[in-house]
């Protein structure tokens, strides 16, 4: 059952009226509001979020990256990143979308100028893992971000492996280990 | 009471050196517990009253490679992982046994993923594999029973020319496979 979405959430109508001739999208389901904004005016919109007594949107719940490589559906770019809001004080959620494109092919660990965004750890201290974490899964580079290292996996890591191109197997990576035996121990 | 009631006061026994060695071996082993996923908490359910594998000897979970000398690995490896755990089993003093316990550290089982090693036996000597989804405590119990008879027989792993040969013994389920879907009774 497809229903329209529902816009009538009262953060679109602040952001539209706080930067007046910048282009932003919205998105609902199941009461839940996403604002799709560019990825240059990410940063700025953020902080409108957080700062703006309207909105007070003081705790970043997380940082999702996405990779749509073969998504069924037309979507907006290649990568989507997702930053989860609440505000503590009306405990509300909301949801606030970029999406960007790679200029560079993405199967290696190269550093690619067209996938980096504003660092929010400014706003938000706690955004410091998150990005790394988004970084170490699928290369998007953080501007502005304190010590942008991987998280999870090692520092040369040959792949960002939540990208959709990497094989879900590995490049052989778990079979390249020395082998112990009783010789060696 | 026990043992030194049935002897005469000042009696003595004749053994062999080898077979009180092995005895003591055998009711001695001190595992290292490697657990990293659900397998260690049935490896804790066997050390704990119910199961007691302090009837076996092997209640001493050593956290110390060094004091230990059965590695029982309970889990999947991950590629982060598996540089740790050589570097244990390299630590471990002989002789030394290992236990590759539950599905994912025997085949890397359900987790077929670039993280995941495929089997902790392509790095490091496995002597018993325990089958199971993880295993229940019987089954690993009969695992620490394998190498207690392994012990009994000749003491230490064989050996080809230096190079530890595994013993690979693979333990059989405990249990009958029933027909799959089972039928559901409700009160009976």
């Amino acid at each position: 059952m497809a229903t329209t979405p529902s816009l009538d959430h009262p953060m679109f109508k602040l952001v539209k009226d706080a930067f007046p001739g910048k282009t932003f999208r919205g998105t609902e389901f199941r009461g839940e509001s996403t604002l799709i904004v560019e990825p240059g005016d990410l940063h700025s919109v953020l902080k409108f979020l957080k700062t703006n007594a309207a909105c007070d949107y003081n705790f970043l719940s997380d940082i999702a990256g996405i990779d749509y490589l073969n998504y069924p559906a037309k979507t907006l770019g290649r990568f989507a990143l997702v930053y989860n809001l609440i505000c503590l004080a009306r405990n509300e959620r909301f949801f606030v979308k970029t999406s960007i494109d790679p200029s560079l092919p993405t199967d290696g660990i190269v550093n690619d100028p067209a996938l980096v965004v504003d660092s929010v750890c400014d706003l938000w201290p706690g955004a410091e893992w998150m990005e790394r974490e988004v970084f170490d899964m699928l290369g998007i580079r953080f501007k502005g971000h304190p010590d942008l290292r991987r998280i999870l996996l090692w520092e040369d890591y040959p792949g960002h492996p939540l990208r959709k191109d990497y094989p879900v197997r590995g490049r052989g990576e778990r079979e390249s280990y020395r082998v112990v035996d009783r010789t060696s121990a | 009471m026990g043992l030194e009631a049935a002897l005469p006061v000042d009696g003595f026994l004749t053994t062999q050196l080898r077979h009180v060695i092995n005895w003591s071996r055998r009711n001695s082993l001190w595992p290292m517990p490697f657990a990293t996923a659900c397998c260690g908490i049935e490896l804790m359910a066997t050390a704990c009253s119910r199961y007691d594998l302090a009837r076996f000897g092997a209640e001493v979970m050593r956290f110390s490679p060094r004091q230990a000398d059965l590695l029982i690995v309970a889990g999947r490896i991950s590629i982060k992982t598996l540089p740790v755990l050589q570097r244990i089993y390299e630590q471990m003093t002989e002789p030394k046994w290992v236990i590759s316990m539950g599905a994912c550290a025997s085949t890397g089982g359900v987790f077929d993923t670039y993280a995941v090693v495929q089997g902790c036996d392509q790095f490091i000597p496995v002597d018993v594999y325990i089958p199971g989804c993880p295993p229940r405590p019987e089954q690993l119990i009969e695992g620490v029973m394998a190498i207690q008879r392994i012990i009994d027989q000749e003491g230490i792993p064989p050996m080809n020319g230096g190079k530890r040969q595994p013993l690979g013994l693979v333990m059989q389920p405990t249990h009958v496979t029933k027909p799959q879907p089972v039928g559901v009774t409700v009160g009976g």
